[in-house]
This record gives structure tokens, sequence and C-alpha cells, in this order.
């Protein structure tokens, strides 16, 4: 009934607008076309201005409102972010600049230079100096931005710190799977064809003895604050992306192509807590390349631990060759008997939830 | 009608029959061959742009669809499932539906509105017009051009209608979701039908574009050298090269992926586990490959939508400033550069593949060389106002909401072309504010300054001024009101494609934002119905034009009968004596194309 109403109301606005505009034709043709042509030209040349002020305050308002609604007002969440941030007010200083100052010029210009009788247009065709000017002054500004992008670029796509801690994280629709090297260090090796929802997620060789220690988690993953993490990311099914707001890094996980990131995290998911003032902050890794129908839900948790934190989250994990094999569990070989028959066969989810 | 008789009593008498013109070259045309399978350029455009407007009400009203979800989330419309059935079962869309609504919307703008809406209408209308040819280089090709475009669409218009919808894995398709329909539903038979109307599209602009760029080297009336040009002719000649060069490296794209669909070849594919399907056989391919010969078309292809306005808006500007166009060299020069250096960029749009860093170094560098030659274009349209003497015409308002719009889009292109910032704000709102800024809705403001301004040549009528006006004013603004604060939703990480933000608590601020900002996408939507009704009524009820040259404009389109017929001019096709900017020159408000050099003439 409503949409009825709306359509109804908005048919009427139609014709109502249309009725006006054919009356204005018919006036101005009565009353002379050059005559009401000039003052058409008068109202549009003082909407210029018009919208020039409303535009610039509604630009100002815009930033009121929604400023601290972004990433702005805190800091990067990772040291390397911070670098992202410094480039992005950098930009913004130069790019906004150009942006009022053309912009003003742009409708200044339309309002006041709009039709009068009195003018003699200025027959000014080229002038090789100015054009020299405006090509050589953005090509510097230009270079600056470059070298700077460059050197960061550089940074965050070149090798992290000895000390950094490694973590393997998997995209599949619609979620992602976290692995741990585990005690030695080294990840165990995987075929995409060993993968089996049930009891080997990620398609690990049970046979590569670096495997059996290897750690795999969903939803969740742990990171210490203060120590570079190395991301290695990859995808099971088709193209995902790593989104990391909070510490202003994003790679896409391909299937069968590995791809890296990493940085340092600043702060604990508790201290955003505080800084943030919001208790439900939650550092979120957000799919932001379309992966599907569920590309929306796709979410993913990292917790900032500090490292006594951590290495007590971690000494409660049991590896995911245990897991996924309790017959070869140690602890199983002791208690035995019961145990093995409640091995989960439908969902690997569940067994992971538990570690 | 007491009406018409109001509208037309002055055009009454002195005129003469436009219709009478071109009687007696043409004894036979049918309505078939005149409106249909027509080979008269100007009725192709005519059939570009039209089609073009179905597909941009379509598309838009996709847009409509779908921001009504992300500003509504909460809410159901009982009368959305009696338009789209199960897809909106309850009255709320479902997440097929809504990416199917996002990919659809994409593809449809950018190939079917911008891409043949745009340069076929414009190219086909003004390139002979201009340059001074009574057709195109092939005007059978050109029909082809035409009806290979219809073909797509047809197609691209059936996928709709399929059981598991249309392609719903975004307009850039990349696989190996577009490559499995076990990965996406869209993926299927959509996908299938998707890649056909593409193909069919390719083939369209192919013939289009040879047939541009024959004409324009070829076919320039006596005395039009490349350097007489209008700007119009230079931008859409770039343009053509542009497609030339760069849909076929597409279609090779598409190719390997219907092979990799239907054939079981693994160019794209590898190492791939779906769930409920379980491993798959291909390995060895690569993904990225695909995004490589995407992003070597679909960055030119930004160029092509956008170079098309370039030049309308260079041309319009100049006319009605009753100035000439500043730095008409560094302009042709900026365009060349722009079209050289569009080759140049594709990977910006794979910073965070994790394509190799060096490689990645270069592209920075050679996309942040595009914002001098833009610097160039929009500082000469700025000059080009100064101390003119502006008509505000539609056309005009549409040009100079252009370069508003391609400054404020243009610059955020500068953040997101340096990787490092990229990798930042890729694929989050940042971007959607960007490219529809400057591509979309710049362009399509470009569109809309063509067609105000061409309206007369096109139907030797007028559109009303006072529904322009507010077309106009009420689409400015309502685009800065959509698309600025999305550069902030973009600053907040809020990725793109999203069906819904409610459940991430980094993104859940912006609901009343987006209810905001799909509130004045649906006012805007409703004022571009405003034109089209303006457009149609207009065709055939509007003003009739009553001078031949109602700009007091220099270009040699001007000197056609009001109503030209196939052939365009009547006898000879005029000479052409000098570029097509003397306005103001030596104290006259304006000097024809067709006016001889005079002894006494000042030299610039």
């Amino acid at each position: 009934m409503t949409a009825l109403l709306i359509t109804a109301v908005s048919l009427l606005i139609f014709v109502v607008i249309f009725q006006i505009s054919k009356a204005s034709e018919y006036v101005a043709i009565l009353k002379g076309e050059e005559h009401s042509r000039k003052q058409n030209n008068k109202i549009n040349g003082f909407l210029m201005v018009v919208f020039l002020v409303l535009g610039l305050v509604g630009v100002w308002y815009c930033n009121e409102v929604l400023y601290d609604k972004t990433l702005l007002p805190y800091e990067s969440a990772s040291v390397e972010g911070e670098r992202v941030d410094s480039m992005l007010w950098l930009t913004l200083a130069v790019t906004g600049f150009v942006f009022i100052l053309t912009q003003i010029v742009l409708f200044w210009f339309a309002y006041k230079y709009q039709e009068s009788e009195t003018r003699k247009v200025y027959f000014f065709a080229h002038s090789n100096k100015l054009e020299a000017i405006w090509t050589v002054i953005p090509a510097i500004a230009l270079t600056v931005l470059v070298v700077i992008g460059l050197r960061n670029w550089f940074l965050f796509t070149g090798e992290p710190p000895k000390e950094a801690m490694v973590v393997e994280v998997t995209g599949k629709q619609f979620g992602w799977i976290y692995r741990y090297p585990g005690k030695d260090g080294a990840f165990g090796k995987k075929y995409y064809k060993n993968i089996d929802n049930a009891n080997n997620s990620l398609g690990l060789i049970w046979d590569d003895k670096l495997g059996h220690d290897d750690l795999v988690m969903e939803q969740t993953m742990y990171i210490v604050k203060g120590r570079p993490v190395k991301l290695i990311i990859g995808s099971r099914d088709v193209i995902h992306d790593v989104g990391l707001p909070h510490f202003r890094m994003k790679m896409d996980a391909v299937p069968g192509i590995p791809t890296t990131m990493w940085f340092t995290p600043k702060y604990t998911t508790k201290e955003m807590k505080e800084i943030t003032g919001n208790p439900d902050f939650q550092y979120e890794i957000s799919c932001d390349q379309m992966c599907g129908n569920g590309h929306y839900s796709m979410k993913g948790i990292i917790e900032v631990l500090d490292q006594a934190e951590f290495d007590a989250k971690m000494a409660g994990q049991s590896p995911y060759y245990y897991t996924s094999n309790p017959d070869k569990d140690p602890a199983n070989a002791k208690a035995d008997t019961v145990k093995t028959a409640a091995k989960p066969v439908e969902l690997a989810s569940k067994v992971t939830a538990k570690l | 009608m007491s009406n018409e008789a109001v509208l037309h009593a002055p055009a009454g008498a002195g005129l003469h029959d436009a219709h009478g013109d071109h009687h007696h070259e043409h004894h036979h045309e049918t309505f078939i061959s005149k409106y249909v399978f027509s080979m008269d350029h100007k009725m192709i455009a005519k059939q570009f742009l039209i089609t073009g407007m179905v597909w941009a009400v379509l598309g838009g009203l996709m847009s409509v669809l779908f921001r009504l979800q992300l500003g509504y989330p909460e809410s159901t419309f009982p009368w959305l499932e009696d338009i789209l059935g199960k897809w909106a079962e309850g009255g709320k869309i479902t997440p097929e539906a809504y990416y199917a609504l996002v990919t659809t919307h994409g593809t449809v703008l950018v190939f079917f509105v911008l891409t043949a809406g745009l340069s076929g209408t414009f190219a086909n209308f003004l390139i002979p017009l201009q340059i001074g040819a009574r057709d195109m280089a092939s005007p059978f090709m050109n029909m082809l051009s035409y009806w290979f475009f219809f073909a797509a669409s047809i197609v691209m218009l059936s996928s709709m209608f399929v059981e598991f919808g249309p392609f719903s894995g975004g307009w850039t398709a990349y696989p190996p979701l577009s490559a499995l329909a076990a990965a996406s539903p869209g993926s299927g038979t959509g996908m299938d039908l998707w890649l056909i109307a593409m193909a069919l599209f390719v083939v369209s602009s192919l013939l289009g574009s040879l047939n541009y760029i024959a004409t324009v080297l070829n076919m320039r009336t006596k005395g039009m050298s490349m350097t007489r040009m209008p700007l119009t002719i230079w931008a859409l000649f770039f343009t053509a090269v542009l497609g030339v060069l760069s849909f076929p490296v597409l279609f090779s794209g598409f190719i390997l992926l219907i092979f990799d669909r239907n054939f079981g070849t693994s160019f794209y594919l590898s190492d791939i586990f779906i769930n409920g399907v379980g491993a798959l056989p291909n390995e060895g391919g690569s993904a990225i490959l695909y995004q490589h010969l995407f992003w070597f078309l679909g960055h030119p292809e930004v160029y092509i939508i956008l170079l098309p306005a370039m030049g309308m808006v260079s041309e319009i500007l100049s006319v009605n400033s009753r100035k000439p166009i500043f730095g008409y060299i560094a302009m042709v020069g900026s365009l060349f550069a722009i079209a050289i250096l569009a080759f140049l960029v594709w990977a910006h749009h794979m910073f965070v593949t994790g394509l190799n860093p060096f490689l990645g170094s270069v592209f920075v560098l050679l996309t942040l060389l595009i914002a001098v030659p833009s610097a160039i274009k929009v500082f000469n349209w700025l000059t080009t106002l100064w101390r003119g003497n502006i008509r505000f015409t539609p056309g005009m308002l549409f040009s100079i909401g252009f370069v508003s719009l391609f400054i404020s889009g243009g610059l955020t292109g500068i953040w997101l072309g340096n990787s490092a910032l990229d990798i930042h704000l890729h694929d989050t709102y940042f971007v959607i504010a960007h490219f529809h800024i400057v591509m979309g809705v710049a362009s399509m403001f470009g569109m809309f300054a063509g067609i105000y301004h061409w309206f007369p040549k096109m139907y030797g009528r007028y559109m009303n001024n006072t529904l322009a006006y507010l077309h106009f004013w009420i689409t400015l603004g309502g685009a800065y009101m959509i698309f600025w604060p999305m550069h902030y939703q973009g600053l907040a990480g809020m990725p793109r494609r999203y069906y819904d933000y409610s459940v991430w608590e980094s993104f859940k601020q912006f609901a009343e934002l987006n209810r905001f900002i799909s509130t004045v996408a649906m006012i805007v939507f409703a004022a571009q119905l405003l034109f089209l009704f303006n457009f149609f009524y207009s065709v055939f009820k509007g003003r009739k034009v009553t001078t031949q040259n109602p700009y007091n404009a220099n270009t040699l389109e001007w000197t056609t009968p009001i109503n030209p017929g196939h052939g365009n001019w009547v006898g000879e096709i005029p000479e052409v004596h000098r570029w097509a900017y003397d306005y103001g020159k030596d104290g006259k408000e304006f000097i024809s194309q067709t006016t001889p050099v005079g002894a006494d003439e000042s030299s610039h």
C-alpha cells in the first residue's frame, strides 16, 4: 500500500515538474527567447557559486560527522602501518590543496566569466610558459610521493626481520585456517589432494615428520605484541584476500601460489579496547576479494597477546597430527580405549575449535 | 494543438524543408532500411544511444536494488518479491541476488553503457560530421557493429533469467570463482552466457573501432589536416586505437577461461579443493595470469570510457566560453600520452596479488605519471574558462560538472596508484568512490553533455532547458553526496562487495551513512528518469531548431542542413581552411572552419 502511495506521489511530482518546465518554455518564447536565456544564464552562474560554497561546507561537515568512524583518529596498530598513515597524510595534504584550489577556480571562473554584453573575450590560444609550469610542478610533486611510496613499498614487500614468527593462513569458502610450525619451527609439506574436511583440512602429508608438531586452528589467530609476524598466505579454492585494516596490510590468497606479508603488532587486543574505547573491539580479518556468495561473512579474528599469554596459549594446543590421527597420539596410547570411538568424522572445525 | 502552435509558430514559415534535401538521393528507403538495418552513421549512433539508455536504466535500477539492501539490511520490501521472485524471498534480496546485481551493474555500466553507449553513439555521430565525410569508411561494418552489440545485449539480458541466476562473481570475473560452478551458482550457465555476451561485445567494439580509425585517417575533407581536427575527433580516434589494441587481449583471456570451464584445461586453475566436490585434477595453472590479461584491457578500458568524454567536454567548453580551447596541441599531446600510458599501468590493479615488488614499483611510477597529462588537461580547461563569455547551456553545465568530478576522482588516483598506500585502501569503499567519480559519473556527465549539446543536430529539435537544469543540479549534488562519504568508509577499511556489514565490529558504524547514501541514490535515479522523459518527449515534441548553427559554433556539423539526410551535405562537402577554435578572434565572435583565412587576419 505504501509502495503504491510512494509511486503515486512520485508520479505526481514528475507531472508537476514537467508541466512547470513546459510552461517555462512557453513563457520564454512569449517573452523573447534571448531575454529568458540571459535570465537563465544569470541563475545558473549564481548557482555555480552557491554550489561551490555549499560543496565546501559539505566537505567540512562530512569530515565532522565521519572522521571519528574511520581508522584515522587512532594510531596504526602495527609499526609498519605508521608509515602508511604518514604517507596518507602527506598525500592528503598535496591532493587536498590541489582539490580546494582547482574547485574554487573552476566554479569561480564559471561565475565570474558568465556571459555579459560588456565583456570581450580574450583570445588566448596557448602559452608555452603556463603549460610548462603546470607540467613541471605536478611532476615534481609526484616524484616526491613516488620516492616515499616506493621506499615503504620495498620495506613492506621485503624480508621481515629474523626474529619474526611465521604463521600460515589459508583461505577457503568462507573462513580461514591458521597453521603454526610448532616447536621445530618448520612446516610440514602439504598437497591439496590430501585435503579431507574430516581430519586434514590443509592436506598435510603425514609422512613428513616436520608436520607432526604443526598446530592448526580456525577462527582465531594468535600473535605476539612487538614481535614481527610473517604470514604465508594461500587458498584452498578461489582467490581470497587477507585484509587487516588496523595493521594497514592486505594480501591476496591465491590457490596454487603462496604469497607473504609481514608486520609488527604494536598493541594487544586488550590495549586496543582501551585505545578505541570500544569494549567489543577485535582485530578482524576481512576477506577483501570477491569469493562467492558468503564473501561478506568470511571473517577471521586476530588476537594480539603478550609473550607470556601467547606461550600459555600455545602450550595448551595439541598438534594437528595427533588430533587427526588419535591412534598416533602418545597421550591416547596410554589412556586408549573409549576415546578413539569419539573420533569426529563430519566436521573438522569441531575438532579444531576444541583446540 | 495550441501548444504546438505556440511552440512552433515562429518556426513555421521561413524554413527550408530539411526532408526535401535528401529525398532525391534516397528513393527506396523503407522503414527497415532507415530505422532498423540502417547504414547511415547518424541512425546507427541513435541506435547505440537508445540501446545504451535502456541499459543505463536497467543498470541504474540494479544499483538502486542493491543499495536498498545496503541501506536497509533489516527491512523487508514485499514488492521486491513480486519483481524478483525467489531472488527476494520474503521481500529481502538474497546474497546470490545481491552479488548478481552488483556484477551485472558493473558489467553493464562499464561495457554496455559507457563504452558502447558513449563511443558507439558519439564516434558514429560526430566523426563523419566533424571531419567532413558522407559516412563511415564502411557503413556495412558499422551496421554490423551495432547488431553485434544488440546480440550481446540480448544474450546478457537472457542470462538474467536462467535457473541459477546470472554471473555473480564481480564484473572482473576472476577465476577460479568464475570458472567453477561449484564455487558459485552464478558461474554455471549464467557465466556461459556472460562470456558469450562479452565475446559478441568485443566483436562489436572491434568492428566499430576499426571503422572509426579508417574513417578518421582516410576520409577527412579537403583542408582538414589532422591538426585541424576538433578535439572530439582526436579523443574518439585515440579511444578507437585503445580498443583495437586491448580488446583482443581480453578476448584471449576469455577464450582461455572458456577452455578451463568446458574442456578441462588448466590455464588458470591449480591446487583447488571445493567443498562438496573435492580436489580438482587441475594443476600448474595461474589464477594471476587471467588478471594480467583482464587488466591489459581493463585499464585502457577506463580511458576508452573517459577519453570521449574529455574530447566532447573540450569542444563544448570552448564553444560555450566563446573562446578557443587553451593549448590545443598540449591537449592532443596529453591525450596521446594518456593513450600510451594506458597500456603501461595495468598491474596497478594487482598490487596485492603478490606480484614481484620490483615490477610493482615500475607500475607505481608509470601510474603516477598519468597524473601529469591529466593535470595539463585540467589546467587547460580552467584556462579556457578564464576571461571567456560563458553561456550555461545544459551541455556546458555538464561539461563544467565533468571537470569538477574529474578533478575530485583523479586526485584520489594518486592515493591508490602509490602501491604502499594502495595496500591499505585496495578493495575498500575508497576505490568505489574513486572510480565511480572519475570514470563512472564523470564519463556519464560527458555523455550527458554530448547528448544535450548535439541533440539539436540529432533530432532537429531542442530539449527542455528547465528540466535539463534540474537534471544537472540534482545529479551533480547527488553524485557528490553518494560518493564523497564513501572515501571515509574506505578509510575505515570497509571492504567492497559485502552483502551485510552488521556482523563486523570494524565496519558496522556506517549503518546510518549507508541509509543516507541509498536514499540519495534513489533520488538521483529518479532525476535520470526526468532526463529520459525530457529526451523522448523532445524527440517528438521538442521545440524545432530554426537556424542551421544554433550555438554559433565553428565545426563542420553545423554547416549541414538542420535535418541532414544520408550523405550529410547537399552538394559538395565544404572545404576546411582553419582549426576549429577561432572564437573571439580579431573581434569576431566566431569564424567557421569553412571560412578562408583573410589577408589581414592575425596569426596565433
